[in-house]
């Protein structure tokens, strides 16, 4: 009973031994064949590790597919943490051979404590041949150091295309955390951050490829894999003519200005400038504290794009738009208005710009010579309300469909935009103000450009600035043709017919320019003031001179090209640096490029030099002006002059008159609210 | 029936089950060959090295006489459940977890000493009681005295691992006597009872994890269910066949925790695939199904019992070893005996081994009539 009981038992213990070996087989089975394809793509993704490799970002060409920002091979180093042993004898090496400063140091120093692996640290890039030969020859010495040849943003033209295509820069924390890309942590990898490469960023990307290697669990590197290629990212044409781009930038000179030329055949713009800008080219590889502040500082201020967010009474450059407005409300040219140089209106007594007056003066005379008076008195007849409908058919106060984040886009004021915004009456005064294009109104180079651009075309045209976006077949404007041909001759009289702008007549053989210029006052002339003789511009401070604003056309018969300059606090001081010559010499470049570039040669030495010089200077004075030089202290106590004393005493001196002129310009820049007049209590 | 050229007592020995651990061992060594990056150190050498000795050693304990054995069980008892007392007050006095005596010159693990101990005390306590009382109380309490005694002991060093394997081997005693099967299922239910009560009040934090963990290992990938997960990654993507000797990728590059010892299996199945572990598994079920042969023949209760429930020991390890590795069970730090490297389950297995062969031959020797 007991042995038959024991053996019994003993057997299902041995079944039990088969059937437990059965499940774990069945077990092993169901993990190795049934779940095999998960298992093998786990183990293959611990086993293989993938280091993204940026994408080279596509170009930005110009019209005829010149380059405006392209890719240069960036000499860079790395470090690959995993691999590094001694960390403090190679970071000191690596410090002496790449001269890095001592903060830079630590900041790799910070960077290896937080990496991890095989995920590499920047030690520093946009390095020059030579030093980065000097780690490359090194490299037995420096276990763990990686030389890179990847490739960095390049911009031909430096600060000439700042704004319009802004720069590239690394990405920040936030924009990684939003998500969560590993290229946006990968070194090297940098992506738009303004203007064009802000907006056109998916366009121009492209994807990474990956560098793959073998890794153990602890990121020990034990082999490498192929490598995938990066797809590069794709080009996008723009409307722009590089070389005009670049013609009109240096041709600005010194003025703080922006200037927009657009075809009047298509709305296509062909340059988009404003100057002074930054050197987008360091600020893709990041720029000192030092640069950021003279930026900053700068009363030209080089850090706005002046095309799309400079906002400027555009004065009498309305005045051509005014009198398309009067002749669709009914009146005929040859109406005359009397010009005394003042007119009362109520309490008020506004004045034109001629003191003595122009006499009788016809509708093209009144643009020609830009007589205030003429606009007072007939848009006081016919009232404002009637003119801002074709100042926004013309494109004053419209935001245009283009790849810029930012488009401040003024105003076009009548009674409703008054009553809407003020909860107030439009009064005469407002009237007669907007009616030389100020007080309310405000608008943008671009807007001028494009109203240029309308009245020579007769067409509703858009701006645009993507070659594959431009809007052809723009609808023509509701007007009446001889109507606009009268606008079209009166623009042509301003520079040919001995009006305001008769220095941007141009000087290649059978063609004309049509124009008008216009001024804008930015502070308010007292009664005082105007009795003792208006201030001149000259004895102004910078941030009180005149806007000047220029509108123009060419050739005037046949129109193609249309632009709109805005100076600010230009002041009409300098003659071939106020905005007649400047339109007539961009306008020139695209008839007769090198009557324009000798015209050019021969004034630009005149203020300083080109664009990359006048930066330099700039940048050294205000350097020399931050640091004020310790070694002249020393120099006292051992009696030795240095040699390079004077040049640092004249870069200061030159440093601090520009803290001077900075010093004496009000808290305040707001236009005119009020425009050119005052009211007798 | 001895030929001429082969001396008696080789002729004797049970050459198929020494041929399945001989090639268990080699293939153990192998692993530990590819583990170690194809290099015989610092694994494979040493432990072919232990094997041969411990082989021998095996194969003297083959000529002790049933009798000694009979003997020494309650002696020997007695004395490892004394060392396990003094291992917890030795690991109390250095402080921490200690599982082992350092005698100078070799570490004893009483331990693991204690999984075939507690067979042998429980055969020989079912040995001498009388037949007549196997369904009384009196032949339940003292077994699961011993029993207790020592699991409790080594639960305390903590070993959750050898504490289990210290009551399988007992219970399996005590079910072979003929304990009545109604209290092994009244003690299984009540074990489904008591489990997560102990689970939550009784086991150190860390066991605790090990079982949370285990019943869902993708909660923690990186933590605790870390072991599990990446054994199960080396098992499933070895495939069928495997992706061949020393190419692993989960153990070479260090992604399988413990790859040379309690996860020598996956190691293993990562390079000879389903093919490889199948095969090892039926090694393993053929040499406890010789060892519950070895119990069939024995005439002895004594015999029957030691063989049996030695031979389920040796089945409790590798089962638990491979539930654990294919994550049907929590980590619970058991090595697979003869394959995992080190030296301490190594004796353990041969040691078992070598009694069951003892008993074997005893049972040769006065054939059944």
């Amino acid at each position: 009973m007991q042995a038959y009981s024991f053996s019994r038992r003993a057997w299902l213990l041995g079944a039990g031994t088969v059937g437990m070996g059965g499940l774990l087989s069945g077990r092993m089975a169901w993990l190795s064949i049934a779940e095999n394809a998960r298992y093998n793509s786990l183990a293959e993704s611990n086993r293989v590790n993938a280091t993204l490799v940026p994408p080279r970002r596509g170009w930005l060409v110009d019209r005829h597919g010149q380059p405006i920002a392209n890719n240069r091979t960036d000499f860079r180093v790395d470090i690959i943490p995993d691999r590094l042993r001694d960390n403090d004898r190679v970071l000191r090496l690596l410090g002496q051979l790449l001269r890095l400063p001592p903060e830079e140091v630590e900041r790799v120093r910070i960077d290896l404590d937080r990496a991890a692996g095989f995920q590499p640290v920047q030690v520093a890039e946009n390095l020059d041949w030579e030093r980065f030969a000097a780690v490359s020859v090194r490299l037995p010495e420096l276990p763990g150091v990686q030389p890179t040849r990847g490739f960095a943003r390049h911009y031909p033209a430096g600060a000439a295309v700042a704004h319009l295509t802004g720069y590239v820069g690394a990405p920040t924390a936030e924009q990684f955390k939003e998500t969560r890309d590993p290229l946006l942590v990968t070194p090297g990898f940098k992506l738009g951050k303004d203007g064009l490469e802000k907006a056109l960023e998916q366009h121009l990307r492209g994807q990474a490829g990956a560098k793959r290697v073998e890794v153990t669990a602890r990121g020990k590197l034990v082999a490498e894999l192929a490598t995938r290629p990066d797809v590069p990212g794709k080009n996008a044409r723009l409307t722009i003519d590089a070389g005009l781009q670049e013609y009109a930038a240096r041709r600005l000179g010194t003025n703080s200005g922006s200037a927009v030329v657009l075809d009047c055949r298509t709305g296509e713009m062909l340059c988009m400038v404003s100057m002074p800008a930054y050197d987008p080219n360091s600020f893709s590889d990041g720029i000192s504290h030092l640069e950021w502040q003279m930026l900053s500082d700068d009363d030209h201020v080089p850090l706005m794009n002046k095309v799309t967010q400079g906002l400027y009474p555009p004065g009498s450059t309305v005045k051509p738009m005014n009198t398309l407005a009067l002749m669709a409300a009914g009146v005929a040219p040859t109406d005359r208005v009397l010009c005394t140089g003042a007119l009362r209106v109520g309490t008020g007594v506004f004045h034109c710009h001629k003191r003595g007056g122009h006499g009788a003066v016809d509708m093209k005379t009144a643009v020609a010579q830009s007589c205030d008076i003429y606009f007072y008195e007939m848009i006081r007849r016919m009232g404002y309300d009637r003119i801002a409908p074709v100042a926004r058919e013309l494109g004053l106060g419209q935001k245009f469909e283009l790849p810029f984040s930012t488009q401040r886009y003024g105003t076009v004021p009548d009674s409703a935009w008054k009553l809407r915004k003020y909860k107030d009456r439009w009064t005469v005064a407002d009237g007669l103000n907007a009616s030389i294009g100020q007080g309310y109104v405000l608008a943008n180079p671009l807007q001028l450009a494009v109203m240029a651009a309308r009245i020579a075309s007769g067409r509703a045209l858009q701006p645009s600035i993507l070659a594959d976006r431009v809007h052809r077949d723009a609808p023509a404007l509701p007007f009446d043709s001889e109507q606009l041909q009268h606008v079209r001759d009166s623009m042509w009289a301003v520079v040919n017919g001995g009006g305001t702008g008769a220095a941007a007549r141009l000087l290649v053989p059978g063609m004309s320019i049509a124009a008008k210029t216009g001024t804008a006052q930015v502070r308010r002339i007292t009664m005082a003031e105007r009795r003792g003789g208006v201030l001149k511009n000259g004895q102004l401070p910078f941030k009180l001179r005149d806007h000047a604003l220029f509108v123009c056309f060419a050739p005037a018969e046949n129109p193609r090209y249309a632009a709109g300059i805005v100076l600010e606090h230009n002041g009409h001081t300098v003659r071939n640096l106020d905005t007649p010559m400047i339109g007539r010499d961009i306008m020139t470049y695209l008839l007769d490029r090198d009557r324009a570039l000798a015209s050019l040669a021969e004034v630009e030495p005149t203020w300083g030099g080109d664009i990359t010089t006048r930066m330099a200077a700039q940048a050294a004075a205000y350097r020399a002006a931050r640091n004020p030089a310790p070694a002249a202290a020393a120099t006292k106590t051992d009696g030795v002059v240095p040699s390079d004393a004077p040049a640092v005493e004249a870069a200061t001196s030159l440093a601090n008159q520009t803290q001077a002129a900075l010093a004496e310009a009000p808290a305040a820049d707001t236009p005119a609210a009020e425009g050119t007049t005052e009211r007798t209590p | 029936m001895s030929s001429r050229l082969v001396p008696e007592p080789l002729a004797q020995l049970p050459w198929r089950v020494l041929f399945l651990i001989a090639a268990i061992s080699a293939f153990g060594v192998m692993m530990l060959y590819s583990a170690a990056g194809g290099s015989v150190r610092p694994w494979a050498l040493p432990q072919g090295i232990r094997f041969c000795v411990f082989l021998v050693g095996a194969i003297i304990v083959s000529r002790v006489p049933e009798d000694w054995f009979r003997k020494g069980a309650m002696p020997a008892y007695v004395v490892l459940l004394l060392m396990l007392v003094g291992v917890e007050l030795l690991g109390h006095v250095s402080g921490g977890s200690q599982r082992w005596l350092d005698l100078g010159i070799i570490r004893l693990q009483p331990s693991e000493f204690m999984k075939l101990s507690i067979v042998l005390a429980c055969a020989r306590f079912y040995e001498l009681l009388p037949a007549g009382q196997t369904r009384t109380f009196g032949a339940v309490w003292p077994a699961a005295a011993l029993i207790g005694m020592a699991a409790a002991f080594v639960m305390l060093q903590p070993d959750l691992g050898t504490g289990l394997m210290i009551c399988s081997g007992g219970a399996t005693v005590m079910f072979l006597a003929g304990i009545p099967l109604r209290l092994f299922v009244g003690g299984a239910l009540g074990v489904a009872v008591a489990a997560p009560l102990a689970v939550n009040f009784l086991l150190h934090d860390y066991q605790r994890n090990r079982i949370l963990i285990f019943l869902d290992p993708e909660s923690d990938p990186l933590g605790t269910g870390y072991h599990i997960s990446q054994s199960k990654i080396a098992i499933g993507s070895g495939g069928i066949w495997g992706k061949g000797f020393l190419n692993g990728t989960q153990s070479h590059l260090d992604y399988l925790p413990e790859g040379h010892t309690d996860f020598a299996f996956a190691t293993m199945a990562e390079e000879w695939g389903l093919v490889g572990g199948v095969l090892l598994i039926a090694a393993y079920i053929l040499v406890v199904l010789w060892g519950l042969n070895v119990a069939q023949r024995s005439t002895s209760r004594f015999a029957q019992l030691t063989a049996a429930g030695l031979s389920m020991t040796l089945f409790f390890y590798v089962a638990i070893n491979l539930a654990m590795v294919m994550g049907l069970a929590p980590v619970v730090g058991i090595p697979l005996p003869l394959f995992s490297n080190g030296g301490s389950a190594q004796m353990t297995v041969l040691l078992c081994l070598g009694i069951l062969m003892a008993i074997d031959r005893q049972n040769r020797r006065r054939p059944a009539w």
